[in-house]
């Protein structure tokens, strides 16, 4: 396969599950927000996202203070933001475009309807139909994109790499919306109805509320939703579930560069298939989580370097 | 003027061909028709089979209306111009070959020196090089029309990059989707399987000893005008769609960066202009190309299609020696008839063509696309004083045609159903003794009333073309 038909299949998956997972990081603080909370503890939480992606100069350029409004605005809908929703069915639009002959007719479609139907809302009609109902609607695009994926595609390189696109993000995001939601929740302070239903609003956020009833049978606890979400690997949404799938895919598209790469990506398996969650809290959630978004990033670094980028032209 | 019109004939009645149609047509409910309309509009814009529009914003995509109501020709008409279209594209071959190598049709006085060396599109560095097959054009688009009392005209010949194949296959699917009764009704020859001819014929061409060869289609990129055509063409193919910097050539082969190293491609088949192909041999600031690709193609490592300089052979200035090509190199008299064209360049010709500005079209010689012309009957004095103006100043870069009365045919527009004029684009694949082509072609059709000019660029539609077979 062409290393630039890789590069942008690899970016299509990213750029549709960065938009999924945005929508559920949106929509997780949004219903956060419902619960009576103290003002300062609702900035903190729209605050947190705009750190989280590393926008803090693009959002003061265009907004004086964080509020809600504001920061729905420049994450749902402003073409100005980047890492917006809107910036990220372009981008996973523009990809696919550029691969539509690699991609087949249904998943060509499925993104470029996305994207056109995206293109024609507007913050105020979103707003007005409710938000919660425009997340699902994000969130649906991406089930559909990645269903008529497995649906369509052969399961040749084009598909691992889409796969490697889509659980890299995924970890990432995972990793991202546990770390910003973690610290606000603060695990030692009192335990009441509020913890319940921050804790509740994560889980559901990452469509882990009622997998955990089911693996747990028991009340909400900091600990448990930690396991789950981050060393669980039949969840699909966890980080050692991505990480699975992330060295599976590696392996089968390896090439004589990309060595390295796997033993990375093993190395971070290893990591998470024999932790506990007792050692990871010791050690301090936030550190940790930094320490495996670090990691990702350096991964996806890799795969660039031994895929994607055209190799020198001795090789 | 009067139009012949394809489905109506002098009378008023319905032509045999299209009696099955125009039933159904007045069967159906006009709801229904509106319906279908709508959703062939949706389905065209969701599978996002566009058209970029160069002077318009950038990367901007327009839908290229379609058209309901088909163009039907009868078989027997069909097999008229497939046979002349064999003879036609045969002889621009030959042609080609010779001008790159013993140029006997120069020799015999039948095609002036000055007519094929002074011409940009002649390409020196292609003097001598053999190619498989001796095959230049291997896709050519011949644009026909019909005019005064039925018969073809031959209007050009395109041999370098025609474009268009993709609408022909899509209008096909569409209507077969809006409307499979009609299908069920009519016995129209197939088009599908165009991408297997194509695949086929470029197979063919690999360079010798390749015996299991690596195709793929290289495209200037997503914001090009046929960007859709690309993909499309190299998805049904299922080769690789490439870009310039995809390519590279080392020790004189070409091959493609891909997961797994470096990769040998045997046959390109270029949606690229010559001028863009290789920044080492021809423009040096085109990023679109690949540096050191002619050198490849001239020691025989790779194939490509078309091959350079077929622009030599489908220029307007060499339109008029057509006829002559198939007397010389097939002893036979031309099936298909040429536009008796005047040759500005000729001080005679010129006078005549200043004299008549206002009845002829003139075309520059080197345009393309329906940009730069001049159709007389349907412009201002300041158009025409503009272009005679033009004239006076460069006449080798014009020539002038009578304004053929297209054949019309009609075609839903704002105010219900009206005639419109059209073309037909058959698309004529070559390699080696071999000519094929699917049965019809694209028909284009020119949406504003009146106008002749059917380019997709100029705001023209695009109707199925039905071959019906007997």
């Amino acid at each position: 396969m062409l290393s630039r038909t890789a590069d942008h299949l690899f970016w299509m998956s990213r750029y549709i599950e960065r938009a999924e997972n945005l929508a559920r990081l949106l929509d997780v603080t949004w219903q956060m927000s419902l619960v009576p909370q103290s003002l300062e503890a609702g900035n903190q939480n729209w605050n947190a996202i705009i750190a989280l992606n590393s926008l803090e100069e693009t959002y003061a350029k265009k907004y004086s203070t964080v509020t809600a409004d504001n920061v729905l605005r420049f994450m749902v809908s402003d073409p100005d933001n980047h890492a917006s929703i809107h910036s990220c069915l372009r981008l996973a639009r523009e990809n696919a475009h550029a691969v539509r002959g690699t991609v087949t007719t249904e998943m060509w479609e499925t993104l470029n309807s996305t994207w056109l139907e995206a293109r024609e809302k507007s913050f105020e009609q979103i707003l007005n139909a409710g938000i919660g109902e425009f997340f699902e609607w994000v969130k649906m695009r991406s089930s559909l994109t990645r269903g008529v994926t497995l649906g369509t595609l052969l399961q040749d390189e084009a598909f691992h790499f889409i796969r490697l696109g889509t659980l890299l993000e995924r970890a990432d995001n995972t990793a991202r919306i546990l770390d910003v939601k973690y610290h606000v929740l603060r695990p030692q302070g009192d335990e009441g109805a509020t913890d319940f239903y921050q804790w509740g609003a994560l889980l559901r956020s990452v469509s882990a509320f009622e997998v955990y009833r089911k693996v747990y049978r028991d009340v909400i606890t900091p600990e448990r939703v930690t396991e789950l979400l981050i060393l669980r690997d039949d969840m699909p949404r966890s980080l050692h579930f991505c990480i699975n799938g992330v060295v599976k895919n590696l392996d089968l598209i390896a090439n004589g560069q990309s060595g390295e790469t796997q033993r990375q990506a093993g190395m971070l398996h290893a990591q998470l298939h024999y932790a506990r969650v007792e050692d990871i809290l010791a050690h301090g959630l936030h550190e940790w989580l930094t320490d495996f978004m670090d990691r990702i990033y350096l991964l996806g670094d890799g795969i660039s370097k031994d895929f994607l980028v055209p190799m020198s032209e001795a090789a | 003027m009067n139009f012949y019109n394809e489905m109506i004939d002098a009378n008023g009645g319905v032509r045999a061909h299209y009696q099955g149609y125009d039933e159904w047509l007045k069967a159906t409910p006009p709801e229904r028709i509106a319906r279908k309309r709508a959703e062939a509009d949706l389905a065209f814009h969701r599978v996002g089979i566009t058209f970029a529009v160069y002077g318009e914003e950038a990367g901007k995509e327009r839908l290229i209306p379609f058209d309901i109501i088909p163009r039907i020709i009868p078989s027997a008409e069909w097999k008229a111009l497939q046979s002349g279209l064999r003879q036609r594209v045969t002889a621009l071959n030959m042609f080609l070959h010779d001008v790159y190598h013993d140029q006997e049709i120069i020799k015999a006085g039948k095609v002036p020196a000055e007519q094929i060396f002074n011409n940009a599109q002649y390409r020196p560095v292609m003097q001598g090089v053999d190619l498989p097959g001796q095959i230049y054009a291997h896709i050519a688009g011949v644009d026909i029309v019909r005019a005064g009392a039925g018969e073809f005209y031959v209007l050009e010949d395109n041999l370098r990059v025609p474009s268009g194949v993709s609408y022909m296959l899509e209008d096909r699917k569409m209507m077969m989707r809006l409307f499979p009764e009609l299908f069920a009704k009519h016995k129209v020859a197939p088009v599908q399987h165009y991408p297997d001819m194509l695949l086929e014929k470029l197979r063919a061409v690999a360079p010798m000893g390749v015996n299991d060869p690596t195709v793929v289609v290289l495209t200037p990129g997503a914001f090009n005008s046929a960007y859709f055509e690309h993909t499309f063409l190299a998805q049904q193919m299922g080769v690789e769609l490439v870009e310039g910097r995809d390519l590279f050539v080392k020790d004189e082969v070409v091959y493609m960066r891909t997961t797994q190293g470096p990769k040998r491609v045997d046959v390109i088949y270029r949606r690229i202009d010559d001028d863009y192909m290789d920044p080492l041999a021809f423009r040096e600031d085109s990023s679109l190309g690949v540096p050191g690709i002619l050198k490849a193609y001239q020691a025989g490592n790779v194939t490509l299609s078309n091959a350079i300089g077929t622009g030599v052979a489908d220029d307007k200035s060499i339109y008029p020696y057509v006829p002559e090509m198939i007397r010389f190199y097939l002893g036979e008299e031309p099936k298909l008839n040429n536009v008796p064209t005047y040759m500005c360049r000729k001080p005679d010709e010129l006078k005549y063509v200043l004299d008549h500005l206002a009845e002829l079209v003139v075309k520059e010689v080197h345009g393309a696309g329906g940009y730069g012309m001049l159709v007389g009957p349907a412009s201002t004095k300041e158009q025409i004083e503009h272009f005679r103006k033009l004239l006076i100043a460069k006449p080798e870069g014009y020539i002038a045609q009578p304004t053929l009365a297209l054949s019309n045919c009609p075609t839903f527009v704002e105010e219900g159903i009206a005639p419109r004029h059209l073309d037909l684009r058959p698309f004529v694949l070559s390699s080696g003794k071999c000519v094929n082509m699917v049965p019809g072609g694209l028909t284009r059709v020119a949406l504003t009333e009146g106008s002749l000019v059917v380019n997709s660029s100029q705001g023209g539609g695009t109707k199925d073309t039905w071959i019906l077979e007997d």
